[in-house]
């Protein structure tokens, strides 16, 4: 409770310190120390010192998971803020309201890691989604950006709706925003669930496939990602697609035994389609940025794994999964928002000019790759084992690992234009040494959580 | 602690060289800690107890993963070649300059630890992680101070083993899974028990992999572009001592492993090896370019190897040990001379070469005799190797045995073509005003000839070494 009510207040806090205090460039700081109290307040809640108590009628249910995830996600946009506050205070005019937005779009995640109903979800998800279309619109005077705004909107109210219905549905058929399925038919020793509820739950199942830019409903993703100003791509393919996940997790973690096996066959098929088509579509991409987009669906076809196993794995898999791949991405985008041109040419060099930079990038691309002694090697190898525990699916498991290999080819693409290839890569004006440092200080996170994913791993057990 | 100090040397080393700007400096510096490792691996070889060489620390234990790394004969031989090979190395390249020398050296150093870290691991989640970090340095050298072609050749080299490791990730989590206790320790991966299929779903798994480091036919096709196009100091270490990461995983890994799986695809592997080795022979013999013909040289040796592997007899596998350490000798042996070849004439096509004798004979008497261990020739270290291996593959099949004899006709046949087309005939224009080597590859090449003469007369020392693993394999 301690983290939904601060993030909310927080938010309120920011967007009047914008009147208040006329510096632009202090607005930043005292975001990053709004998102330390944040931190504070959480752990506070998760090791038992304080929380708020509200009674909530059991609609909301603090488990250490979610608090832990919290804990993830306020970090990762701590460091975040303190990589990409500058590029934020240059997106617009109003600054104080993207930062108030960010406390917001926490404030859903919050709630999304801890709904015990159907209608907490939906609040969850909207308290979530609707200060991204206005981020995603921030740079007013971009067509682009407009562009992507409107489109989001459009697609993230048609899948709200597409939610609603089957909330509604589901609601019609049990009686109850519950999220546990009835008792089992002592007879059958099954739990048939009704016309009504099943196709209720396949309609959840494509408003939070939407969300989280899983194929066949990944169409936004690309001009959105591409449309947005960057520093707010960066938030958004980060942490609110992980907290897209744990809404995901959290809803069908109980209700996989009403689908039966055809839930299985549904989910491999949506897998496939999200490792193949982000995977192969980023390889033909000549813009980085658009490249990561469709990345980030790779990615998400990845964590999409997390649904398909429920062990003691998953879990550890999908918080570490949390934290490689909000990491190496808010690196990566925190270089390219400094870069003049977005296309793999415009990286030619990098390497010489700006050998900090380019060594960043390196080590967040390996980590997205998944090499060795980088997170991301460790985030993959837990979904793969969680999948492989749950058995019968070793062969998702080397489709996985061949699409994997694909995606080397477009990661190492970069790598290729910043080292080997001759060129001045362009950025935008000088870089800070805050920056630099920074910068750094993240590649040797993310390598530390590579070779000891234990470092993360063994909070969830304190 | 031994082997952990062969890890630790060249990693933290390796990661020093960067800071180091001047090139002079660098190339000392990593001469100077090659040869501290040296005398680390010889001292672990021959003057410690096996108690001392292994050390066990817990990495991951929610996983059952853990540092565990240890010698015995086979990883000691190995650590032995590696250790050998990178101050050679580093002697006989001394005069060729790098842009920007402190990460080149840095690069190789880290390289050098990740290859110590395949042959010492005692833990498949670990092996895994140095199996592929040895490729990320190589990766990097490669591109860089490669030739012009390198990016899309050293990418293709990357993309492919990177796949093939992938794979074996896959199949190193589907053994763990069956281990009675949950674990990558080696030794529970040797308890597994496996059903048939299971055993030979996981195998080819881990057999592709290694099949495309070793290169083993039809998966050799990155193979010679990457030896031609990377610097030669790296095509050294990659030739010498990386494609014996592929030999070595079958013989750590693969057999102890999945024992069913090896004796039923042995006959479909044997063979696949054996076409490759006459394929790359054949190929060999029409090649223009010197780093070609010893690339796919290699080929046919690595190939005889693998067969000899999963001969799985006694006579064989005692072959595979001696033709490891031997191989490698030997193919930078080649290496350097194809080096200083090109270094001094700017050329490594046959066609733009010939009477080099006359200029450099000490070039020539010193090829000769890696010409010759090349062949292997009695009295060369790889005869005794190869006499073996084939012995092997004799037990196991005698006609396979009586085909695959063909490539040593063959080996014979584009070796002293080589020789003749480069150091016989009249001198060319290229030729014309050629010197001969300079001290450092002269001094290297001797010492690899020397190694070359007394192994091939007395090679008890790398069978004694081996003989434990040799036994263990086919207990």
């Amino acid at each position: 409770m301690n983290a939904i009510i601060l993030s909310a207040l927080l938010g309120v806090v920011m967007m009047f310190s914008g009147i208040i205090i006329k510096e632009k460039s202090a607005l930043k700081y005292i975001a990053a120390a709004g998102l330390l109290l944040l931190l504070i307040a959480n752990l506070m809640h998760t090791y038992g010192i304080y929380q708020v108590r509200i009674d909530t009628h059991g609609l909301l249910d603090f488990q250490k998971f979610g608090l832990f995830f919290n804990s993830i996600v306020f970090a990762a946009t701590l460091v975040y803020v303190l990589l990409s506050g500058k590029d934020i205070e240059n997106t617009g005019l109003n600054v104080a309201e993207y930062f108030a937005l960010i406390f917001f779009v926490l404030c859903g995640v919050s709630i999304l890691s801890a709904y015990n109903g159907l209608l907490m979800l939906f609040l969850g998800i909207e308290i979530l989604s609707i200060p991204l279309y206005i981020l995603t619109g921030a740079d007013k005077r971009n067509m682009k950006s407009n562009e992507a705004a409107l489109k989001y909107f459009l697609m993230g109210s048609f899948s709200t709706g597409i939610m609603l219905m089957g909330i509604a549905l589901v609601y019609g058929a049990t009686g109850s925003f519950g999220m546990t399925p009835p008792p089992v038919n002592p007879v059958t020793g099954l739990y048939q669930g009704s016309f009504l509820e099943v196709a209720g739950l396949l309609l959840l199942f494509v408003s939070m496939a939407f969300k989280v830019s899983a194929a066949p409903f990944h169409f936004w993703t690309p001009d959105v990602y591409d449309g947005a100003p960057s520093v707010f791509t960066s938030f958004m393919a980060t942490i609110v697609k992980a907290a897209g996940f744990i809404a995901f997790i959290r809803l069908f973690a109980g209700h996989t035994t009403i689908l039966g096996p055809t839930w299985k066959i549904i989910l491999s098929f949506v897998i496939i389609a999200t490792l193949l088509i982000g995977n192969i579509t980023a390889v033909f991409q000549q813009s980085v940025k658009r490249m990561l987009a469709y990345s980030s669906i790779a990615q998400a076809g990845f964590m999409l794994f997390a649904l398909y196993s429920n062990n003691d794995l998953t879990q550890e898999g999908i918080l570490l999964y949390t934290v490689a791949y909000s990491l190496a991405t808010i690196g990566i985008f925190a270089v390219l928002i400094k870069m003049k041109d977005y296309t793999y040419d415009g990286f030619n060099g990098l390497a010489k000019k700006q050998p900090v930079l380019a060594f960043g990038a390196t080590v967040c691309l390996l980590s997205l790759a998944g090499i060795p002694s980088t997170a991301g090697f460790f985030a993959k190898y837990y979904m793969l084992a969680a999948t492989i525990k749950e058995g019968g699916a070793f062969w998702l498991v080397i489709v996985a690992v061949l699409f994997a290999a694909v995606s080397a080819y477009y990661y190492f693409r970069v790598i290729q234009a910043m080292y080997f290839k001759d060129g001045d890569a362009e950025t935008h004006g000088p870089i800070s040494n805050g920056f630099k440092y920074a910068l750094l200080l993240l590649s040797a996170l993310i390598v530390l959580v590579g070779i000891m994913p234990s470092v993360v791993l063994n909070w969830l057990y304190f | 602690m031994i082997p952990v100090l062969l890890i630790l040397i060249p990693l933290l080393t390796g990661l020093l060289s960067f800071l180091i700007k001047e090139e002079k400096t660098v190339k000392g510096w990593a001469l100077l800690t090659s040869l501290v490792t040296l005398v680390v691996a010889v001292t672990g070889c021959w003057f410690y107890p096996a108690a001392q060489l292994t050390y066990t620390t817990s990495w991951l234990p929610g996983l059952g993963a853990d540092f565990a790394v240890g010698m015995d004969g086979m990883g000691k031989m190995l650590c032995l070649l590696t250790a050998i090979s990178f101050p050679v190395v580093f002697v006989a390249t001394q005069k060729n300059t790098y842009k920007n020398a402190g990460r080149f050296y840095g690069l190789m150093l880290l390289t050098q630890a990740g290859l110590t870290g395949v042959f010492l691991a005692q833990d498949a989640l670990l092996f895994y992680f140095f199996w592929e970090l040895a490729l990320i340095p190589v990766y990097f050298l490669c591109s860089i101070w490669g030739g012009e072609k390198r990016i899309a050749v050293t990418f293709k080299f990357f993309v492919y083993t990177f796949l093939g490791s992938l794979l074996m990730l896959a199949g190193i989590l589907f053994v763990y899974f069956h281990t009675a206790d949950q674990s990558f320790a080696i030794k529970s991966f040797y308890q597994v028990k496996l059903s048939g299929a299971q055993q030979g779903l996981a195998f080819w798994l881990f057999f592709l992999a290694f099949a495309i480091k070793m290169p083993v036919f039809p998966f050799h096709t990155w193979q010679p572009d990457a030896y031609e196009q990377s610097p030669t100091a790296v095509t050294m270490i990659l030739s010498g001592v990386m494609v014996k990461m592929g030999v070595f995983a079958l013989v750590r890994w693969l057999l102890p492993v999945f024992p069913q799986a090896a004796s039923d695809s042995a006959h479909v592997i044997i063979i696949l090896s054996v076409i490759g080795m006459l394929y790359a022979s054949l190929i060999a013999i029409r090649q223009d370019d010197l780093k070609r013909l010893i690339a796919y040289s290699s080929i046919a040796h690595i190939g005889l190897m693998c067969a000899a592997v999963f001969a799985n007899n006694k006579t064989g596998m005692e072959g595979v040990m001696i033709q490891m350490f031997n191989h490698g000798v030997n193919v930078i042996g080649l290496w350097i001379v194809a080096d200083a070849i090109e270094q001094q004439l700017g050329t490594r096509k046959f066609s733009e070469l010939g009477g080099l004798a006359q200029k450099a004979p000490a070039l020539a008497i010193l090829l000769m005799v890696m010409a010759l261990a090349n062949i292997a020739l009695p009295l060369t270290n790889a005869f005794i190797g190869e006499f073996l291996m084939f012995n092997g593959l004799f037990q196991y099949n005698v006609w396979i045995a009586a085909v695959a004899c063909i490539s040593i006709i063959l080996a014979a046949v584009y070796t002293l073509n080589m020789v003749q087309k480069i150091f016989y005939g009249n001198t060319v224009p290229a030729t014309a005003n050629a010197t001969d080597i300079n001290q450092n590859v002269q001094f290297t090449l001797v010492l690899l000839a020397l190694l070359v003469i007394v192994l091939g007369v007395y090679p008890q020392p790398i069978i004694s070494l081996t003989t434990d693993t040799v036994h263990a394999i086919l207990k």
